[in-house]
């Protein structure tokens, strides 16, 4: 097979207060793969997530990106590979208009003048925002918000995109804006998330943290239907909704 | 959650004011400043002059006076010391609606009025007819060091959400019964203002977090 996009090895970490949070994680994603990052609070999800950009550095084990390895030599075309969307608009966007903060990603990694302007306008159109480049993004809904937010990482031409919790805190409309917008993208996504519906309507693969191991990995539709995993784990389908009757 | 339109102090318009480069408007509000402090406080024609060009200026802005005046509530402060002078200075005593008042700390007190609001309004009338992302700019142009602009230009960019949450903590508060009424609810009010400083300081690091994430190295791209 091909090189991984994603390829976390035996990665563990404790926090400097002696809290270990990953215990050897596997994690392999290959190249256009949707994979929804499934476990319950506390599991390790975010801490994982930080370490696929090198925010945090690896306590034993290792990351690499296509093949490129995370380390501190590498960070700047690591975080050009590994797009993270945070789950919070208000932490990605800080500048004063759409189009500056679209640019600042880019910007950081020496593109400059026309070239800018047309990935940051590609990137806009991709998630259906061109016509609100010259806006502040304190004044857009919390839906477009978040949408200028996979712009800003967009733009970077990412390897893959991690999303942290895409669909929380967004109305049943922007929620699926988003997933259309999502599933338009010819690009690999790790997904983040606790709205299970989400994942069984997005991603084909998922992988159960928890306690800091990868206990499930496998067809979405498969972990959602083995009771007994969901719930060793903490994993509740939301009421009413039955993934055998959707999928 | 959502954020209103604007920011408080400034009124949307396209006057020829507004349009004004917004550097130069920054340095004519700061010799306009200098100019009004300098004068010797008995001129009080130069200061009706200042008065008149300045309404001459918001006139020309179209900006509603009426929206000027509600926002010189922030003069309070240097009103009530104002005030306060004439009681508390010493030197010969003059008679005032049947009050015995200091005549030096009497003319100190009507001086210091009077070039506090026309700073204060002088102030006013930029904030009005001017963006503060055009403010930035303009600071920027006048060779502010970068780190002061940038550290305002986050102020401006969080004041709304920073507010937000407070305004939200306030409600959360009200919705249990609590309304700061006297002093004695003070220590509560001081626990949420540090509980507000927490989030926001924990929000500072989110966001260098993901500005770290896309390639952040300590210097804005300019």
């Amino acid at each position: 097979m091909s090189t991984p996009v994603l390829d976390v090895r035996g990665l563990a970490y404790a926090y400097p207060d002696g809290h270990q949070a990953l215990y050897g994680v596997d994690l392999h994603v290959h190249r256009g793969e949707r994979v929804a990052l499934l476990g319950p609070n506390g599991a390790g999800k975010t801490t994982l997530v930080l370490h696929l950009n090198g925010i945090l550095a690896a306590g034993a084990g290792s990351v690499s990106v296509s093949g490129l390895p995370v380390t501190k030599g590498n960070l700047q075309e690591i975080r050009r590979r590994v797009g993270i969307v945070f789950q919070d608009p208000d932490d990605q966007l800080f500048m004063g208009t759409v189009r500056q903060d679209v640019a600042f990603g880019p910007a950081n990694l020496g593109i400059k003048g026309a070239e800018l302007e047309r990935r940051v306008l590609v990137a806009l159109d991709l998630v259906g925002m061109a016509d609100f480049v010259d806006r502040p993004p304190h004044h857009l809904s919390f839906g477009q918000r978040r949408r200028v937010a996979v712009a800003t990482v967009l733009v970077m031409e990412p390897e893959i995109l991690v999303l942290d919790e895409p669909s929380s805190n967004l109305d049943p409309a922007s929620r699926r804006e988003l997933a259309d917008i999502l599933r338009s993208l010819d690009v690999t996504v790790l997904m983040v998330t606790h709205d299970l519906p989400y994942a069984l309507e997005l991603c084909p693969r998922s992988v159960v943290l928890s306690d800091g191991v990868v206990v499930g990995d496998g067809p979405t539709y498969d972990v959602l239907t083995d009771d007994e995993l969901m719930r060793a784990h903490r994993l509740e389908l939301p009421f009413g909704f039955d993934p055998r009757s959707v999928g | 959650m959502g954020s209103g339109h604007g920011h408080k102090l400034h009124f949307h318009g396209h006057s020829r004011v507004h349009r004004f480069p917004a550097h130069l408007k920054v340095l004519l509000l700061l010799a306009f400043m200098l100019v009004v402090v300098a004068t010797p406080r008995d001129l009080y024609a130069a200061f009706g002059g200042y008065l008149l060009v300045l309404l001459a200026v918001i006139a020309a802005s179209r900006v509603p006076p009426t929206y000027l005046l509600k926002r010189m509530v922030v003069e309070v402060p240097f009103v009530f010391f104002a005030v306060l002078l004439p009681f508390v200075a010493t030197g010969p005593r003059t008679e005032v609606f049947g009050l015995s008042v200091s005549e030096h700390g009497l003319l100190a007190g009507i001086a210091l009025l009077i070039k506090a609001t026309l700073g204060v309004l002088a102030g006013l009338t930029l904030a009005a007819t001017t963006e503060p992302q055009d403010l930035l700019i303009g600071l920027e142009r006048l060779r502010l060091p970068q780190q002061l602009v940038q550290i305002m230009a986050f102020m401006v960019r969080y004041l709304d959400v920073v507010t937000g949450e407070m305004q939200r903590m306030k409600i959360a508060r009200e919705s249990r019964g609590f309304t700061a009424r006297n002093p004695a609810h003070w220590p509560v009010l001081a626990k949420s203002a540090g509980a507000l400083f927490i989030r926001s300081y924990e929000r500072g690091e989110r966001v260098h977090l993901a500005m770290l994430s896309r390639g952040y190295t300590g210097r804005m791209p300019g």
